[in-house]
């Protein structure tokens, strides 16, 4: 039972190998190992979301997962999706409505959003604040988020890809 | 802060973990989720040897209907989120589809395990709580073999469980609720997703004019569940009524025993208890969808 463990992962759609000491976390592998820096860290124990990124296709903390765990996953960051284009409506509707102030949440808030938006066509603002809720934002009050996404979600209603 | 120094393996059975629980006992954990565990870690409150991954093993994986029907099988490695939106579970254990919506946040239910919440224990979760009222059976695996402890028995106070340091947890069972059975569930906290400060599960059978079998769990408040078995008497054969609904809510917050917390004392944690456990009642008995039987 080393403390250290040899493990590929599918990162952006890049297979990576790495050896990795089996306590390092996901994030921190992400961010030290590869470089990829949209993940914040934030809280370390679940709370923020400012760490939040997608494995096997669902979001979840990386600050609660350990690299060695991805062995043999697939793991998507903000850069990835951000390369696919694959939320760049919702991205611009931050923008637009003045969702992110100082940007220290926004990969985390762009990835709850993302999921939500895959799972309902037209959530309710409620809806929206509830799936948010696991997000720490510490500057924009959480109205702009919630419009951001909405928007997006009317726009797409409205037959305006996202 | 980052997580102590362990060492970490990955078996692909539960013959294998149960041979690694002998062998390390206490100075080994279980790695479900690790919604839980990975932030204990990070912040340096435990520090075990030896972490045993479990998310590997097939066996443990998925929601079932077992024993000719007669109740579900949640298997370890089933997440929140598979629980929350499996048919399965909606149809038969319904009260545990309106808790697991107030289980955390989506990224936490997309990993954190139903029954690594039982194991845990904290006296602030939804499942534990869940499982009395459901009179389920937690079934735990060592190498003496497999034994199945009722939830009621499970549970002892404050992250304290029976289970052995060399038993895994493999399974919940929960009996299919019967056709007349209504169900109610409801917390407060401060924050949607975040740790109930109470929190009351109920179950029923009958009908409003002769209601049977009440079962009401508050959770929250003590180390542990409680199941107010004393109050919830005051509802056999009755007719529902919101006189006896408080006397319900008085009574089952009368025998609580809250600590003094963040959140406040045990005069606001009754009242709280109090309130809570009428909403419930009356959402339980009265909302508009016709009784079953
Ligand atoms: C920000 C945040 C908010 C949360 N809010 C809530 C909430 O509102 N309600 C709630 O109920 N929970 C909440 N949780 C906890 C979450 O639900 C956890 O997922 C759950 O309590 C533990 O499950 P897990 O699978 O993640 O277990 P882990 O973290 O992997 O393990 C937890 C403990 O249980 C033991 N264990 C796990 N599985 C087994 C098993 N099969 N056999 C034996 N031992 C086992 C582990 O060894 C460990 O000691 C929250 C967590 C976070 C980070
Ligand atoms: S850093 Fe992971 S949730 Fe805060
Ligand atoms: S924009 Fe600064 S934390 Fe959200």
């Amino acid at each position: 039972m080393d403390k250290r463990a040899d493990i590929v992962v599918v990162v952006n759609g890049l297979a990576r190998q790495l050896n990795v000491p089996v306590r390092r976390n996901l994030v921190d592998m992400l961010r030290h190992d590869l470089g990829l820096t949209g993940a914040h860290v934030g809280c370390e124990h679940g709370v923020c979301g400012a760490c939040n990124v997608r494995v096997d296709g669902v979001v979840v903390r990386g600050c609660l997962m350990l690299a060695v765990q991805a062995d043999g996953a697939t793991v998507d960051t903000i850069e990835g999706l951000t390369a696919t284009g694959e939320i760049a409506a919702l991205q611009s509707a931050f923008v637009e409505r003045n969702a992110l102030q100082c940007g220290y949440c926004t990969p985390g808030m762009l990835m709850t959003g993302a999921e939500l938006l895959s799972q309902q066509t037209c959530p309710s603002r409620a809806v929206i604040r509830d799936a948010i809720s696991g997000n720490y934002c510490r500057c924009t009050g959480y109205q702009a988020i919630v419009d951001a996404i909405e928007t997006t979600a009317l726009a797409r209603k409205d037959g305006i890809p996202s | 802060m980052k997580a102590p120094d362990f060492a970490y393996c990955r078996p692909a059975s539960i013959d294998a973990v149960c041979a690694l629980l002998a062998e390390h006992r206490d100075d080994a954990r279980i790695l479900a989720g690790g919604q839980s565990l990975m932030a204990t870690l990070n912040l340096r409150l435990s520090a075990p040897a030896l972490l045993v991954d479990i998310n590997r093993i097939d066996a443990l994986r998925g929601i079932h209907l077992a024993g000719d029907g007669n109740y579900l099988r949640i298997g370890a490695l089933a997440r929140h989120a598979e629980v929350a939106r499996s048919p399965l579970v909606a149809l038969h254990a319904p009260l545990i589809t309106a808790a697991m919506r107030h289980v955390a946040h989506p990224a936490i239910r997309n990993r954190g395990t139903t029954c690594g919440s039982l194991a845990l224990a904290d006296p602030s979760a939804e499942m534990p709580a869940c499982a009395i009222a459901l009179d389920a059976t937690l079934v735990l695996q060592s190498q003496s073999g497999t034994r199945g402890v009722p939830a009621r028995d499970f549970f002892f106070g404050l992250y304290e469980t029976a289970r052995r340091d060399d038993e895994l947890l493999i399974e919940v069972r929960v009996p299919c609720q019967p056709a007349d059975q209504r169900v109610g569930f409801d917390e407060l906290s401060r924050r949607h997703g975040d740790f109930a400060m109470v929190g009351v599960a109920v179950t029923a059978r009958g009908t409003p004019d002769r209601m049977t079998d009440l079962r009401l769990v508050v959770f929250g408040t003590d180390t542990m569940p409680i199941d107010c078995r004393d109050a919830a008497a005051l509802a056999d054969r009755q007719a529902w009524s919101p006189a006896l609904g408080e006397a319900i809510a008085s009574a089952a917050a009368a025998s609580l025993d809250p600590d003094t917390n963040m959140f406040g004392g045990p005069a606001v944690k009754r009242r709280q208890a109090a309130a809570l456990i009428r909403r419930v009642l009356t959402a339980t008995f009265t909302s508009r969808e016709a009784w079953h039987g």
